[in-house]
């Protein structure tokens, strides 16, 4: 299977290209970068390639190159940026298993368990109703924004998506004859589920979750534009181009830097996405 | 068939029921107090006591939600905290600019994105079908308000073709109604011509290796008489589910492209009232953009008996 | 017949050119972008600045803050102080009327009066003077004190939120704690109901039978004299939107173009920019008295150590001709302003901040700092209090969210680990905090005084003293004695003025040099 999906390019470049966006978070600390956090009111807003220079008490410089120049308050763009991988993964991750396992959850129960599946799908079907973003603005504006907040906000409407594939494969597999018979042999209900529906469920749902995981990174740059995202202190890309959108005309450094580095990773966990549905899954190819 | 809309149509109450009781329970667990937001910034805590006990935010939510729940079924919106008007009067002040601004982004990406797909599909493999592709991926990548400071920067400041903001009301004219939408449409529909042209092309690929396809062309129809007429019609199914399914995106990118653009539309009262914390207008927006959700899925179902005559209900 | 024909004909001519000169002399109309959008109409009812404004549309004061700071009469024609000065009479100018054509009369002002004495803070101050307030005639009215004091004319020409608008009998009978809901004024500019869209634009239109004063205007004061058809606010909420808009000439006028995109405008010659608040404003960090840590004066008094007001001004201005260091808690420029007993402070003295917090005994409790991330001009200034408390040695917990929100909670007397606060920062309008009175944050009475709560009986007597006081030298006298105290109660800590200037298309003229931006005598050309 891995063979196949190493003939995918797609797969091949979307792998490398977010492989190497987790390295750049990872080892942030060691890519010369400076606290992203850390203001200074004297260098605001310079352009990219702006060298600083500080004189430490024992009289020794030290030099610093911004190389993506600062933010309104003085903050390194690069070292947002570099930072802002990480946060904007592990959002994008996060949001992904979590509705991914979730989803996987409630859709079993759903599929499996008669009585409880008219309550569940309706509870869904009203979930999906309200629009994400709006669903979501309702969320983060229930507690303290921050990356929690986020994450709930955007997982909540992600669910019932989940619910819905995950449920439409149990039912479809508890018609297959080899299920029907061993529900007659009298398997037990979880050796059943984790025996026939899980390994059947796995491949689309690790589709799915692919997909969320991009769709999340974008809500949450998203969220930031209403003003309602991570706060600006913890740097996710979305919230340096939110942050800096005003000054678009003057400073276009502070959307354009992080902005790439979203639009690449998101171009990357799409084609990733697309990739694993081609080899993975061919069914669920050719139903959405 | 109109037993099919009876049930579906019944069938949407209890969702609404429940978008209602998630959307209301979600407001008040709030720790926010619209109350003091209204009261001002000098406001002391007295003056902000007051207030509450006039909106009545001081009684159990069981009281507030059987208030308002009552009203509701009589179709009495309520009185929106912040603006002292009806929400029902601010929801249909703000009804066309979003209407309009929905209907030239759905239109648009048809008139972009269907070609496309059907050319993608009749030449696969060819630079074409790879540069919609790449473009298909790419719309799903940039959040919106990007795009939309990239078209701003590009045609109203650059080449100064349109306006940068603002929205004119079909009555004063349609050229500056139409004028004033291009800028914002297109930004909206930049994920919707996404979607749909790689729906499209999907479509149109499984179709064109059909039998009837090949007994089209062995009898010698234009290619273009076959692309429309047969391969098109018979993908419409999945393009048309597409773009039901696209409504949900559509609504969120309403709000975000509405800010940009300075639109009065339902998108900007969104946030406004958000911000605010206007509840009765929070509440009753979301009923409705859930309502029209509903309603438009419905309506998808409904056009699958008029492309495909095979499916009945 | 003939005649006829001619006639009809004639009149068919004279017709179109009327149109045709209706169509070039168009409506001169001025499309401003304010800083923030009118939801509420009541001036009386919320401070919000951006009612304020709207205030100064519809409504006329009986007095008026020139530009020189002297408080002139507006409505008023004659004012007569009484040798005691407890019988002070007012007398209505010739011509007032009210949008609905009614005249204004004594009856109106003395309810109107009345509802900002019930609601206002310096209004309440001044109410505790009044013995009684009583109509003579249709336009002449008497106020009658129990004991003389300087707040008559100060509180009645008071030029920021609340303002004494008047408004007629009938409305002003409205409970103060009730918005209004008939908006007849008798100033400058009618406001269109059937046009207000909240969350879009808000028209104003030209009241013709407005009598303005014969002087020219000057603040404030002097004749209102409107050159404009109609002014529309329009809610855009981006600003670099608002910027390329005016720069598109799609709108003509900006109330606070951000700072840092000031250069954009500066090169364009279509736009000018107008200084138009000299005194500007003031930014200021507010400490919750009521719980730890600044519960203790002592730690609240290290902060005056640590701040230094350049950082802030630098983090969110940025130009320093838009801001100015000023250590005067009554805003440099008034006749308030002073710098005593600001030596060695505000001068970021961090290690004798770290000395003061080490005796204060400080245990290392967190400071939760809230930050509203939505308005500009308030935006940058927490990181930077942040970055100064740490290097004081305090421990911080920055808390970002909406304005909105932040006002919501401020209000919340709980500790701060359960939905209360700590500190936050805001900024004040010049016009708002130029005496002891006005300033609210002064207002030192515990549980009544604004959310911080300050606890400080000495204050409470000084300002009562300035109250009372009617000589200009004393009450500078006792001024000073209010911002000494300031310094070693802390009740607020002042971070420096900035200046907000309009921007606006090249052919506007006109725009007054004001606390408040108005729209009379601004004229299209």
């Amino acid at each position: 299977m891995i063979r196949t999906l190493g003939r995918n390019p797609s797969v091949v470049i979307g792998a490398i290209i977010v492989a190497f966006m987790v390295l750049m978070g990872a080892f942030a600390p060691l890519l010369g970068t400076i606290d992203p956090a850390e203001i200074d009111p004297v260098f605001r807003n310079k352009r990219p390639g702006v060298e600083r220079t500080v004189r430490a008490a024992d009289g020794t410089e030290t030099h610093y190159v911004y190389r993506f120049g600062t933010d309104t308050l003085g903050r390194d763009v690069y070292s947002r940026v570099v930072y802002g991988a990480r946060v904007s993964l592990i959002i994008g991750v996060t949001v992904a298993l979590l509705s991914a396992s979730i989803g996987l959850v409630v859709g079993l129960i759903a599929g499996y368990v008669r009585w409880a599946d008219g309550l569940i799908m309706r509870v869904m079907d009203g979930l999906m109703a309200i629009p994400a973003i709006l669903l979501a603005m309702g969320v983060v504006s229930l507690s303290r924004a921050g990356l929690l907040a986020v994450v709930i906000a955007i997982v909540i409407p992600e669910i019932p998506r989940v619910v819905r594939l995950v449920r439409s494969i149990v039912l479809s597999i508890r018609e297959e004859p080899y299920v029907e018979a061993a529900i007659t042999v009298g398997t037990p209900t979880p050796l059943l589920l984790a025996r026939h529906v899980l390994p059947n469920t796995m491949a689309p749902l690790i589709v799915q979750a692919t997909f969320i995981c991009g769709s999340a990174i974008l809500i949450e740059a998203i969220l930031s534009f209403l003003g309602i995202g991570i706060p600006p202190e913890t740097p996710t890309w979305g919230n340096i181009m939110a942050e800096g959108r005003s000054l678009f005309r003057i400073y276009p450094h502070n959307i354009f830097y992080p902005g790439a580095c979203l639009a690449l990773t998101i171009l990357a966990i799409n084609m990733l996405g697309d990739g694993l549905r081609d080899s993975l899954d061919p069914r669920f190819a050719k139903r959405v | 068939m109109l037993t099919y809309v009876l049930r579906r149509l019944a069938a949407t109450i209890p969702v609404m029921l429940i978008v209602a009781v998630l959307v209301f329970l979600m407001l008040r667990l709030t720790p926010s107090d619209p109350a003091a937001i209204i009261a001002g910034d000098n406001a002391n805590t007295e003056q902000v006591a007051e207030i509450r006990r006039r909106l009545g935010l001081d009684q159990p939510i069981l009281t507030q939600f059987v208030i308002w729940g009552g009203k509701l079924l009589q179709g009495d919106l309520g009185e929106s905290f912040f603006f002292k008007k009806q929400v029902a009067e601010l929801i249909a002040d703000r009804l066309e600019p979003t209407l309009s601004l929905a209907l030239c982004t759905i239109v648009l990406a048809v008139l972009i994105a269907v070609p496309l797909g059907v050319f993608a599909a009749y030449r696969q493999g060819s630079w074409l079908d790879r540069i919609v592709m790449g473009f298909s991926v790419l719309g799903f990548s940039l959040p919106v308000f990007v795009i939309g400071y990239l078209l701003i920067y590009v045609f109203a400041i650059e080449l100064n073709w349109l306006p940068v903001q603002g929205y004119q009301h079909l009555s004063q004219g349609v050229g500056g109604w139409l004028l004033r939408l291009i800028l914002p449409s297109l930004t909206l529909s930049v994920i919707y011509v996404a979607l749909i042209a790689r729906m499209t092309r999907t479509s149109v690929l499984e179709v064109l290796n059909e039998d009837y396809i090949r007994t089209a062309r062995a009898k010698g129809q234009t290619e273009i008489k076959v692309l429309v007429r047969h391969a098109l019609a018979n993908a419409a199914v999945p393009i048309v589910t597409v773009i039901g399914l696209g409504i949900a995106l559509l609504i969120g990118g309403v709000v975000v492209t509405e800010s940009v653009f300075t639109i009065p539309g339902l998108g900007r009262l969104t946030v406004d009232a958000v911000l605010a914390r206007d509840y009765p207008t929070i509440q009753a927006i979301i009923l409705l953009f859930s309502l029209v959700y509903v309603l438009i899925n419905l309506a998808v179902d409904l056009t699958y008996t008029f492309f495909d005559p095979r499916i009945r209900y | 017949m003939g005649y006829l024909r001619k006639s009809i004909a004639g009149l068919a001519v004279a017709m179109a050119v009327a149109s045709l000169a209706g169509a070039v002399q168009a409506q001169k109309t001025v499309r401003a972008v304010m800083h923030s959008d009118l939801k509420i109409l009541d001036p009386v009812w919320t401070t919000a600045y951006i009612v304020r404004n709207h205030g100064y549309m519809v409504y006329d004061t009986l007095f008026a803050t020139d530009a020189e700071g002297k408080i002139r009469p507006q409505m008023v024609d004659a004012y007569q102080v009484s040798a005691d000065q407890l019988t002070h009479t007012f007398t209505l100018r010739d011509g007032l009327l009210w949008h609905d054509g009614q005249p204004v009369t004594a009856e109106d002002c003395v309810a109107s009066i009345k509802r900002w004495g019930a609601k206002d803070s310096a209004g309440q101050k001044l109410m505790t003077f009044v013995a009684g307030l009583e109509v003579k005639d249709a336009k002449t009215f008497i106020m009658k004190l129990k004991e003389p004091t300087g707040l008559v004319l100060l509180g009645l020409g008071k030029p920021s939120s609340n303002v004494p608008f008047m408004m007629p009998k009938r409305v002003a009978e409205t409970d103060p704690n009730t918005q209004i809901s008939d908006f007849t004024g008798s100033g400058p500019f009618v406001f269109k109901r059937d046009e207000w869209k909240p969350g879009d634009r808000t028209v104003y239109v030209k009241f013709d039978k407005y009598k303005p004063r014969a002087e020219p205007a000057s603040g404030l004061a002097g004749g209102k004299v409107v050159k404009v058809d109609r002014v529309e606010w329009r809610a855009i909420s981006d600003h670099q939107q608002a910027i390329n808009a005016l720069l598109a000439g799609e709108i003509d006028y900006i109330e606070t173009p951000k700072h840092d995109l000031l250069p954009l405008l500066k090169k364009d010659k279509s736009v000018k920019l107008w200084d138009y608040n000299p005194l500007g404003n003031q930014y200021t960090f507010r400490p919750n008295q009521m719980h730890k840590p600044f519960d203790n004066p002592k730690i609240r008094q290290a902060l005056w150590y640590a701040f230094n007001q350049k950082d802030f001004l630098d983090a969110v201005i940025g130009d320093p001709d838009y801001y100015k260091v000023c250590k005067a808690l009554f805003v440099c420029g008034t006749p308030l302003s002073s710098e005593k007993g600001m030596e060695g402070l505000l001068e970021s003295n961090f290690k004798k901040a770290q000395e003061l917090l080490k005796e204060a005994g400080y245990d290392g409790t967190p400071v939760v700092l809230m930050q509203s991330t939505d308005l500009d001009v308030l935006t940058n200034l927490a990181p930077v209090a942040k970055q100064h408390m740490e290097k004081a040695g305090f421990k911080v917990d920055m808390q970002a969210m909406d304005w909105q929100t932040l006002v919501a909670r401020r209000a919340k007397k709980d500790p701060p680990n359960a939905g209360g606060w700590n500190a936050f920062l805001t900024s004040w309008v010049a016009a708002d905090i130029t005496n002891p009175i006005f300033t609210g944050f002064l207002n030192s009475a515990c549980d009544k005084a604004m959310f911080g709560w300050p606890c400080d009986p000495e204050m409470e007597k000084l300002r009562d003293q300035f109250a009372r006081e009617t000589d200009p030298a004393k009450q500078k006298a006792i001024a000073e004695a209010v911002q000494v105290r300031a310094t070693q109660w802390s009740s607020h800590l002042f971070l420096g003025q900035w200046y907000q200037p309009i921007a606006a298309r090249a052919n506007l003229a006109g725009i007054l040099t004001t606390p408040v931006p108005v729209f009379w005598n601004i004229a299209v050309n």
